[in-house]
């Protein structure tokens, strides 16, 4: 039998991989080559449909165009040229229907709490909150101001919080990228 | 930018004029400002107005100020600018809690959101205001949050409620009570750390 021994990477042996499965007498390049000529001829990819969903949800993010103070500053440079949230495919929508992620980029006030959770219902499921800066995490430098709600997790859940008075782009685009870690982790079709 | 003097000038022409409605007057930090009769406000912002040679067609602010423990508890303090004349002038009328202020709407429009927001924040009513309703404060909010005697963190908080699927309010729960921490200044902290630290450096430092 002259069939060569194929190279197999350190890391695919670690990770369970061999070639201990394929039967005696049979090139294993040859059948990886005749297996990937089939796949590319008919011409699809084979992945799971959690991973699929994932992959589209995170790589959508559409907020809702909604700024409360200061920090919606920031969040306007991140939406900017230098930190071009566009290649994330984060792109502002000015409905919330159309949005599935919403940054609380402010302080929330007592009497803006009610429109902030009827934005929220509105919005389509799955949806994504991010409360950025220190007021909208927990009333921040207004914590004992009567006026304002002590925390935006008092009316919606967040999913991720970015500190900061208020965050630099760096820091909101980094919170958004952990949102999109987050999605990439759940699993849609096997919780039923 | 009207000198001192300038003002002083101004303050005894429009004494002159008024002076009865005029209970006090003076020039204090390069501002003039006078203190006028509650019933004779409209009366002396009118003239202000239409006065051919002060002209102060704008009024710039209205504003309260509490002075708790005053028989007269609140001021209401009027912002005038004269275009003409570049100059500026402050108006003061003294109140008891409750006794209204008559309503300068008539003789600036522009009073009127600043009467509502003196109203809200305050709780000082304006006679004859078109339209009295708070301004900035919660729907059904109560109290008077500028008010010295009301407290820093309010009656009520939100919250949203799963069962009933609304924002619903509730009083305050503090976890932890407003503090006003009343250390020095982390500068001069650092002066004694510098002294426990270094005693040769602070030794030079009370030297020089």
């Amino acid at each position: 039998m002259g069939v060569k021994k194929p190279f197999l990477p350190k890391e695919a042996i670690n990770a369970g991989y061999s070639f201990e499965a394929i039967p005696e007498g049979i090139d294993p390049d040859a059948l990886l080559q005749a297996l990937t000529q089939e796949v590319s001829h008919r011409g699809f990819v084979v992945t799971q449909l959690d991973k699929l969903a994932a992959w589209a949800q995170s790589g959508s993010l559409w907020p809702m165009t909604f700024g409360l103070a200061c920090c919606a500053i920031e969040m306007m440079q991140t939406a900017a040229s230098r930190y071009d949230l566009d290649r994330f495919g984060v792109v502002f929508r000015p409905s919330p229907r159309q949005a599935d992620l919403m940054i609380v980029a402010g302080t929330l006030t007592n009497k803006m709490a009610g429109p902030l959770r009827k934005v929220y219902d509105q919005m389509a499921e799955p949806r994504y909150v991010i409360s950025m800066g220190s007021c909208a995490n927990g009333g921040g430098y207004y914590h004992y101001s009567y006026s304002v709600t002590r925390g935006c997790d008092r009316i919606v859940p967040v999913d991720v919080y970015v500190p900061g008075c208020p965050p630099t782009a760096e820091a909101l685009l980094y919170g958004i990228l952990q949102l999109q870690r987050k999605i990439n982790r759940e699993k849609h079709f096997s919780r039923c | 930018m009207a000198t001192p003097q300038d003002l002083d000038i101004l303050g005894r022409q429009i004494a002159q004029e008024i002076g009865t409605d005029i209970l006090s007057w003076s020039v204090s930090h390069g501002e003039l400002v006078m203190t006028v009769e509650r019933p004779s406000i409209i009366r002396v912002l009118t003239y202000l107005r239409d006065s051919e040679s002060l002209q102060f067609s704008q009024l710039m602010d209205v504003c309260g100020v509490d002075y708790l423990g005053r028989e007269l508890r609140f001021d209401v303090v009027y912002h005038l600018l004269s275009l003409l004349r570049n100059q500026r002038i402050r108006i003061k009328v003294e109140v008891e809690e409750g006794v209204p202020v008559p309503s300068v709407t008539s003789v600036y429009s522009s009073a009127n959101w600043w009467e509502r927001e003196v109203f809200d924040l305050y709780g000082i009513p304006f006679e004859d205001h078109p339209d009295l309703r708070r301004i900035l404060t919660d729907y059904g909010f109560e109290g008077y949050p500028l008010r010295k005697d009301f407290p820093l963190t309010g009656y009520v908080e939100v919250r949203y409620d799963e069962d009933q699927k609304r924002v619903v309010y509730e009083p305050v729960k503090l976890p932890q009570a407003f503090r006003n921490f009343d250390f020095e200044s982390p500068w001069e902290g650092m002066e004694f750390a510098v002294e426990t630290l270094f005693p040769m450096k602070a030794g030079r430092r009370s030297d020089g």
